[in-house]
């Protein structure tokens, strides 16, 4: 292997790797396997570009937002922060994510349950049907809300004679949330438990385990990480959802207000420094999403590793 | 949501399953999880679709036909489309060059590079827009420079293609990186053996099984984007027949209360996203039953 582009041509790592490089290089295999790879320059042109990329489309909008938010010092970023609205805003968020997430993971772990665990007709069907709403545009998404709970919606007429309000109110904009985020959990769990087969549980029910206890002992500690790992990406949507939201909230302010509603209405009002601060509290969110998710990858792997390798090992 | 996990959903599909509707099994809860699976997506997707088409009929066909050919609508559709599309073809190529060096080269700091491809699914549509529009105004980052070579991004079609290929590059990436590193190097050790340069081997050898993936990850991509909304309102400066995208023009309807025009627009939009789901599935499927077994 070559030594990495960013140690220096004269330290003393780089050196030893170099050499070793060498040394691998002249045997035969070495020159077959400099003959799959790229010359050293194609290799570092390749990874520069790369890098530049990534940095011009992905890391340069990710610091303006920091960049913008404390334009005006700490101080300025702290009054946005601390206004009655941006709080009310992030206990709107909360709630909605408190409402939706565990609604899709109760959902996610039977929807695995059933598709990983048996064989029936029409199974793939049935995963496309619950990858639907990632296909569909989030305005979209409001939108069946709307004409579901709309004045001329099909339930509009009712909850308007009961004097509730679910349109530009707090449950549609759950609804909302549950809808965007609604295959997260039950994708990222599906293959973790079609990986990981029947056998066990299979095990504990011969054992005379009745069907909870084989779930909360067997297939729970099994598929933790996969299912922590929908959580997050579940959570970190629906603390971000903004085209859906935006449909069924009205905008009221202080009222039916997300986070990301609140970005856009101080954008929108010229306050731009009170906007990415806002902003960054939700960057700030989703980079420790990309860091937990980062983590949780590892245990998802081992987690699908240790099953196969010990059937592997069992025959 | 992550492209990899949806690769790895599809290519762990089991045959389809011949006899009886479901095969016998001694684990329990199949009646309880498939119920409720079904209850719980009846609830949540299916119902509230079947109302949207149901709503957008209730106009009459010749009706349906003027709103969603009206001129500003097909420009709409023109903007979208062709952003999206312009979106996806950039994206092939710096998506498959970031895979291409996440999946076979080391050199530090890639694990932060590999975490960072998926900022655009973390990072909420509305930050990003916003962080799009200031970094490209011609007072920002990078608009002052590229204003200066005469080149206006913020509030116009090429803001709009900036902030679609922002939200779709980790489909691209995602998708084509697990077929490169589950790539065996025997076949390239073979190829080049047999006396083919690297750029043959590519180009023969590599190319074609990546094929299938880089199709996939393009039309997830293409997909997305023509969906997007949050990150392209704030830099595209919204003039009808100009810079108007097609979630916009739905906004815009249920604004003014023309809810039946924008249910019939929204419906069109998704019958080409089911339909471009469906030729996803189905290059997958195929691309499945050529290489296995």
């Amino acid at each position: 292997m070559s030594p990495s582009v960013f140690s220096t041509p004269d330290s003393p790592s780089a050196a030893a790797a170099r050499a070793r490089a060498e040394e691998v290089a002249n045997t035969p295999s070495g020159r077959l396997r400099q003959a799959v790879g790229e010359p050293t320059w194609v290799r570092r042109l390749l990874i520069g570009l790369a890098l530049f990329f990534i940095a011009l489309i992905l890391l340069v909008p990710l610091a303006a937002v920091f960049h913008q938010a404390f334009a005006k010092g700490f101080s300025g970023y702290w009054e946005a922060i601390s206004s009655p609205d941006t709080w009310s805003a992030v206990k709107l968020t909360l709630i909605a994510c408190g409402i939706a997430v565990p609604f899709n993971v109760v959902f996610g772990v039977a929807a695995a349950w059933c598709i990983a665990k048996f064989d029936f007709k029409g199974k793939n069907f049935l995963i496309t049907l619950i990858d639907l709403p990632f296909s569909i545009s989030p305005v979209i998404s409001g939108l069946v809300f709307v004409l579901l709970f709309g004045a001329q919606g099909w339930f509009g007429e009712f909850f308007i004679d009961h004097g509730i309000r679910i349109l530009f109110a707090v449950p549609a904009i759950v609804l909302a949330t549950i809808f965007v985020t609604f295959p997260f959990v039950a994708r990222e769990l599906i293959p973790v438990m079609q990986a990981q087969g029947t056998e066990e549980e299979e095990a504990s029910i011969t054992l005379g385990a009745n069907g909870w206890q084989t779930f909360w002992r067997i297939t729970l500690p099994n598929i933790k990480w996969g299912l922590l790992y929908g959580v997050v990406l579940c959570n970190a949507r629906a603390m971000g959802e903004f085209g859906a939201v935006s449909v069924v909230s009205g905008h009221i302010r202080g009222e039916t207000n997300t986070l990301p509603l609140h970005v856009e209405i101080l954008y929108n009002e010229y306050d731009f420094t009170g906007a990415f601060a806002v902003a960054s509290l939700l960057a700030f969110l989703a980079v420790i999403t990309l860091i937990v998710k980062k983590v949780l990858e590892r245990g998802v792997r081992s987690e699908i590793q240790e099953i196969r390798a010990s059937k592997e090992g069992a025959v | 949501m992550s492209a990899s996990s949806q690769s790895s959903i599809r290519t762990s599909l089991t045959r389809p399953f011949k006899g009886p509707f479901k095969k016998r099994s001694v684990l329990p809860g199949f009646g309880l999880t498939f119920g409720y699976t079904i209850f719980y997506l009846s609830l949540i997707v299916l119902i509230p679709l079947g109302a949207l088409f149901l709503k957008a009929f209730t106009l009459s066909l010749p009706d349906i036909w003027a709103t969603v050919t009206a001129p500003r609508v097909l420009a709409s559709y023109r903007i979208t489309f062709g952003a999206a599309f312009i979106a996806a073809v950039i994206n092939l190529f710096v998506g498959l060059l970031i895979a291409w060096v996440l999946a076979r080269y080391e050199f530090k700091g890639k694990s932060i590079l590999d975490a960072l491809v998926d900022l655009p699914f973390a990072l909420p549509t509305a930050v990003a827009g916003i962080a799009l529009t200031t970094v490209f105004s011609v007072n920002g980052w990078l608009g002052a420079p590229l204003a200066e070579l005469g080149i206006k991004v913020a509030y116009t079609p090429i803001g709009i293609i900036v902030a679609m290929v922002f939200i779709s590059l980790p489909f691209q990436v995602r998708t084509v990186q697990p077929v490169l590193e589950d790539l065996e190097k025997e076949l390239e050790e073979a190829s080049a053996t047999l006396g083919a340069n690297r750029w043959q081997t590519f180009r023969h050898v590599i190319f074609p099984v990546l094929a299938p993936s880089l199709f996939t990850g393009f039309a997830l991509g293409f997909a997305r984007a023509l969906g997007e909304y949050g990150s392209i309102v704030f830099i595209a400066g919204n003039m009808p027949m100009k810079t108007e995208i097609t979630p916009l023009l739905i906004i815009t309807k249920l604004e003014q209360y023309q809810y039946a025009e924008a249910t019939a627009i929204a419906a069109v939009t998704l019958t080409i996203s089911f339909a471009l789901l469906f030729l996803i599935n189905y290059v997958q499927w195929r691309n499945r039953r050529r290489y296995s077994l």
